[in-house]
């Protein structure tokens, strides 16, 4: 790819966010659109200034972090334990990847109301939906990430005289750890999203309640000031994530060559 | 020899599909004994009452009905709308390198974006009623079909594209028989996952409007501790699921045994 062309993908990003920025303030502006629907930039930008020195602001935030936390430990214990004894048994594998991937096919967010029912409005129902819902990625993950170690892998592995625990540690682990990784971050994600999502369907607390409540209260300069936040949140872990990972795989590229 | 390997191939399979079978029983089993003997009915009711329920509670009351008729019709449309719209928008950022590298990496980033969060956004600008859970519907199936479509359009590789130029074929011809034909299975992974994230977006927006529809009833059953109608009603969108997504692999089988028989023309 030449530089030129790197140039000009990047002019072309700057030049679109340029665009969606005029566009917002020039139909806050200019009237076109209520602002029940769409606060000015000013409107917006105060409320978020507003709200980050806030108390409230904080707690809301500690709330989420403090169960997207305890759901994925929850998710990434049992999906991945669940995942590598599934993993020994090609039978097993067989029989049960299949309804895995096919209860993962309808959305859990169905069965949101059942978790309310059964852990109430408070965090504990939105722990127990994340973690069911990232326990599916990453269970899927596992299995076949020690599902697919090449057999020959293991063979050698034996024959050089390996114990169990060698060949776990010095083969199995290594070559399942790309796809494992690979579920575990999806898993976050959708635990996130999930705890995001059961905050603001029901809830007392939290940033997802935060939104709903704003909204309710007609509101919309705060609630827009919420979704940046959160929006930037999660922009922000992505690109964390992604240099992380090409860190990663530039590293484990040069271990082996 | 063939004949053996075969039989025996079969036998496994069948035994892959008794086990499957006979968990779904035990599982089944395991909940109506605990269900009858064990459990608060207020929170779980045994598959036998929820059975009872569909039959008569949620199938011969006509509001829950035409809300079920309703959430159909308005995953149908999303799901379309996101299928034709990603296509386009994929098409277009596809077809050059620059558009790529320019725009895609908007587009991740706008799929990276927890959606969830904008729901109140959503029911703010297109009302309670359908609209806004098409809207919402489409913001979360459009994505992965953009995404099919360009990474698809991007992997095709080099030496068939040098191939086709050097036996003359113009630009349309390259987009014609090279392109398209190498994004087809990746474009098929699209639409399964865009039927899967419609189905999310759809019923997210479902629950959270709580005043009517889907959302009026779950909340309903579930504050009058009433498991055997929520069940029943959870039941049956789990049930229109697996439909859509069944759907989808059904068509994408027959698709792909066309576009092979075509390349073999």
């Amino acid at each position: 790819m030449s530089r030129s062309t790197t140039f000009s993908a990047r002019l072309i990003q700057l030049g679109f966010i340029a665009v969606f920025g005029a566009a917002w303030y020039w139909s806050t502006t200019t009237g076109s659109v209520s602002k029940l629907f769409l606060p000015e930039p000013a409107a917006v930008w105060l409320a978020f200034s507003r709200l980050v020195t806030t108390g409230q602001f904080w707690s809301a935030v500690r709330v989420t972090l403090a169960t997207i936390a305890q759901a994925y430990v929850i998710a990434l214990v049992a999906g991945i334990l669940a995942g590598y004894l599934v993993s020994r048994s090609r039978f097993l594998t067989d029989v049960l990847e299949p309804i895995i991937a096919g209860l993962f096919t309808i959305p859990i967010t169905l069965f949101f109301p059942m978790f309310i029912l059964f852990f109430g409005i408070g965090t504990g129902s939105k722990i127990a939906y994340g973690a069911t819902y990232a326990f599916f990625p990453i269970a899927l993950n596992t299995i076949a990430s020690f599902a697919n170690v090449e057999a020959h892998f293991l063979r050698a592995a034996r024959s050089m005289g390996a114990s169990r625990w060698d060949t776990f540690r010095h083969v199995l682990v290594p070559s399942a750890l790309p796809v494992l990784l690979n579920g575990m971050r999806i898993g976050f994600f959708i635990c996130f999203a999930a705890v995001l999502g059961g905050e603001t369907l029901s809830s007392v607390a939290g940033v997802g309640r935060n939104i709903a409540l704003a909204a309710e209260l007609m509101e919309p300069a705060r609630m827009y000031a919420w979704i940046a936040f959160v929006v930037l949140t999660a922009i922000t872990l992505n690109l964390l994530l992604s240099s992380f990972e090409a860190r990663a795989s530039a590293k484990g590229g040069g271990a082996w060559q | 020899m063939a004949m053996i390997g075969r039989k025996r191939l079969d036998s496994y399979a069948s035994r892959v599909r008794w086990a499957r079978f006979a968990i779904v029983v035990a599982l089944v089993v395991v909940l109506e004994v605990y269900g009858r003997r064990f459990a608060d009915p207020a929170f779980l009711q045994p598959p036998s009452e929820v059975v009872r329920a569909w039959l008569f509670t949620v199938i011969p009351d006509a509001r829950i009905t035409s809300a079920l008729g309703l959430t159909v019709f308005q995953i149908a449309c999303a799901y379309v709308l996101s299928v034709v719209f990603g296509a386009i928008i994929g098409l277009a950022i596809g077809s050059t390198t620059l558009a790529r590298r320019g725009f895609f990496p908007l587009v991740l980033l706008l799929y990276a974006i927890p959606q969830v969060s904008l729901i109140p956004l959503f029911v703010l600008m297109f009302g309670l009623g359908p609209a806004a859970k098409i809207a919402f519907g489409f913001s979360h199936g459009i994505f992965p079909v953009i995404v099919a479509v360009v990474g698809g359009m991007s992997n095709v590789p080099a030496h068939f594209v040098r191939g086709a130029r050097s036996m003359g074929a113009s630009r349309l011809d390259i987009i014609r028989h090279v392109v398209f034909p190498n994004m087809v299975p990746s474009f098929f992974v699209g639409l399964r996952l865009a039927m899967t994230l419609t189905l999310l977006g759809v019923i997210l927006a479902e629950l959270y409007v709580s005043t009517a529809g889907i959302g009026y009833f779950t909340r309903v059953f579930a504050e009058n501790y009433n498991p055997a109608p929520l069940f029943a009603l959870i039941a049956s969108l789990a049930a229109i699921a697996l439909v859509f997504n069944e759907c989808v692999r059904v068509a994408e089988r027959r698709l792909s045994r066309m576009q092979r028989s075509m390349q073999g023309n």
